[in-house]
């Protein structure tokens, strides 16, 4: 016999109430009573109270060291698998080629972290000196942070709810010696949570440049982005643009071009259309920019003449105009 | 016993199999084998009854997989009751956090505790009735999602397996071992290991390019001595029936208000899934992990 139970009422999780402006995060959010569409609203001191937290002790640290940081820039997508890892390093070789500019990559990846493999430095450590834990650098103006630094073996799984990873990433903000940067990268994972939120949290004092947001063609992907823009205009994150992954591939038998994310809903070009944001560009998929990742090597140095190797270069231009920087 | 019984553990006497599905890297196709998995196991037998528990709660694909979208659950005196994608049949049931969202786009921006009583209530509140499977889909890493189902599942730890979906890449099968490391840390039998996305027949020359490489998921389950359950090679039909599987005709949102009629043709979604090369490159994986379930549910109760 199935037990009784009292109906439990269906929840909300954005649970809005009607007085609420329009873009309110919901009260059970996190940022509930704190985000940029909270000014103003007439429940904003209850909600804020809601999650009463004095300022977080590292909050000083990180200003401090964030001093010396001249950009920092998010690379998001709500979607997993859709190659932020792989921008990220792309785009952190792309900076760092310029060799009168300091680059730091920062990994907030803490489950899966590819990051090291990426750049080909899985097998390094992190070393702690008098002024915070080293960076490993993958040439001299370009260091990296990523917690699987930190790991004995690279099949360990780290089981670790949000509080601990918080607290990783605040480490990873105050206690690593980043020095003088000109850009700082930052690779998330998949999703909004408390990963997200930190970083957010964290550097909002010293302030985001903005986010470069990934996505595949297909709906499933766009779907989940869209919910991702959501969350950097709730936080108040500038969207510096979209840039489309695995659009069309080419056959190396027969040079046809076919789709194997098709992009059913008019794709990012659409979703860019839709949310007032810049396209930034569209990167095919390509075999060898998996096989390069694996290996550890940049592919932009590798297929400087391939049709992808162009539209990623294309895309960190245009970031860099956007920026000012160019 | 008795006396530790837990309102989820009341729920969950009446499945007799969970299977999680997992794995540490994202975009692998973990809601995707899930949703094949659902289906396929509806598909098993005229009377097999199904369901399917998306807990990726801020990225939730399965609704729109299975056709759902615009869905929502409502609520009876036995608890919230599940959307089914068969309609009258009601023997595919989903639950998932976008059916709970007033506007399709809106992001939940949840730190782990909120996830844990989300996870929670859709363990012990739901209205799953009886069920010969329940297939949980999870997101990407081994952290608040993971611990907490398994947390809450622990009086029936003995019927909880899982498969580990990854895809050929390096960086890929290194988040899958990750996954694999997790499984054996919180002792969770692992049925076995899907390779997805193995290879891309060209549509125009027939060549098969390795878009993301191939064999690494089968060499990976030799290596660790798991099972592997076989691959699944890029089928791009399967992406535009996952991604529109509003039907064809197009045109979601509308439906919503006629949810009979917007199910039946998502049942049209078993039919047209049937028709794919996926399908029957799946139907043997599903043999499988069907006839491995109860030696693998009855070698975890051996101490
Ligand atoms: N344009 C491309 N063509 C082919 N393969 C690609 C392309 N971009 C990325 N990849 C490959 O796809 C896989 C996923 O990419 P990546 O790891 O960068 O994604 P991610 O968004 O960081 O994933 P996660 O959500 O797990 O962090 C990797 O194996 C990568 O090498
Ligand atoms: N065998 C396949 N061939 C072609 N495309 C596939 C295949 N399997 C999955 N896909 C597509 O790849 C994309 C990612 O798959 P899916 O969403 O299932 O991955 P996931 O592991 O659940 O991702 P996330 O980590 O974001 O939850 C989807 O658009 C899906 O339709
Ligand atoms: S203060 Fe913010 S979270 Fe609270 S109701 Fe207003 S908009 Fe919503
Ligand atoms: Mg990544
Ligand atoms: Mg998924």
């Amino acid at each position: 016999m199935l037990a009784v139970q009292q109906p439990t009422e269906v929840p909300s999780p954005l649970s809005v109430p009607s007085n609420a402006p329009e873009h309110c995060p919901g009260t059970e959010s996190e940022l509930a009573g704190k985000s940029a569409a909270c000014a103003g609203c007439a429940n904003q001191e209850i909600c804020a109270s809601n999650t009463p937290k004095g300022p977080d002790p590292a909050l000083p640290f990180i200003r401090e060291r964030m001093s010396t940081v001249k950009r920092k820039i998010l690379v998001l997508s709500g979607k997993g698998g859709v190659g932020k890892s792989t921008f990220t390093a792309q785009l952190g070789w792309a900076f760092a080629a310029d060799e009168d500019v300091q680059t730091g990559i920062m990994d907030v990846d803490i489950c899966g972290p590819s990051i090291p493999t990426i750049l080909g430095i899985a097998s390094e450590q992190v070393h702690s000196s008098s002024s915070g834990w080293s960076p490993v650098y993958v040439q001299d103006n370009l260091g990296v942070m990523s917690v699987g630094f930190m790991l004995p073996s690279s099949r360990d799984a780290i089981m670790w709810r949000g509080p601990k990873k918080n607290g990783l990433i605040s480490q990873f903000l105050k206690d690593v010696d980043w020095g003088t940067l000109d850009y700082l990268l930052v690779d998330t994972p998949p999703g909004t949570s408390d990963e997200h939120l930190s970083i957010v949290q964290y550097l909002k004092e010293s302030g985001i440049d903005g986010a470069v947001v990934i996505t595949t063609p297909q709906e499933v992907a766009l779907q989940d982005v869209r919910r991702e823009i959501d969350f950097c205009r709730k936080v108040g994150i500038r969207v510096l643009g979209v840039v489309e992954n695995m659009a069309g591939f080419v056959c190396p038998g027969c040079k046809t071009e076919s789709q194997i994310f098709k992009p059913s809903t008019g794709g990012a070009k659409k979703l860019a259309e839709d949310m007032g944001l810049e396209l930034l560009g569209s990167v095919p998929l390509d075999p060898r920019i998996g096989k390069s990742a694996d290996y550890g090597v940049s592919f932009l140095d590798e297929y400087p003449d391939s049709p992808a190797t162009t539209a990623y270069l294309n895309i960190i231009d245009r970031i860099k105009e956007i920026l000012g920087d160019a | 016993m008795a006396s530790q019984e837990t309102p989820v553990s009341r729920r969950l006497k009446l499945i007799k199999h969970v299977i999680i599905v997992c794995s540490g890297k994202g975009g692998v196709g973990k809601s995707s084998v899930s949703a094949q998995l659902a289906l396929s196991l509806h598909a098993s037998s005229p009377t097999a009854r199904v369901g399917i528990l998306d807990v990726d709660l801020t990225g939730p694909s399965i609704p729109r997989m299975l056709g759902l979208a615009g869905h929502g659950v409502h609520q009876s005196s036995e608890g919230w009751v599940p959307v089914y994608a068969d309609g009258a049949e009601a023997r595919l049931a989903c639950m998932s956090v976008g059916f709970l969202l007033k506007k399709k786009d809106d992001s939940v921006v949840w730190r782990g505790p909120k996830k844990n009583a989300m996870i929670r209530q859709f363990l012990s509140d739901v209205r799953w009735g009886e069920l010969d499977y329940l297939v949980i889909d999870t997101p990407p890493g081994t952290s608040d999602e993971h611990l907490s189902l398994l947390e809450h599942m622990a009086l029936v730890h003995d019927r909880l397996s899982a498969v580990i979906v990854t895809t050929p890449q390096a960086v890929a099968l290194m988040d899958a071992m990750k996954c694999l490391s997790f499984t054996r840390t919180v002792s969770l039998p692992v049925l076995g290991i899907i390779e997805n996305m193995s290879g891309y027949v060209c549509p125009c020359c027939g060549e098969i390019s390795n878009v993301f490489s191939t064999g690494g998921g089968e060499d990976m389950a030799r290596r660790e001595n798991v099972p592997f359950l076989g691959s699944l090679p890029v089928d791009t039909e399967l992406v535009t029936l996952l991604d529109a599987a509003e039907g064809a005709e197009g045109k979601d949102e509308k439906n919503s208000a006629q949810p009979n009629e917007s199910a039946e043709r998502s049942f049209r979604l078993l039919a047209r899934y049937q028709r794919t090369s996926s399908a029957d490159l799946m139907k043997p994986i599903v043999d499988v992990i069907m006839g491995t379930l109860p030696l693998v549910e009855s070698s975890a109760q051996q101490p």
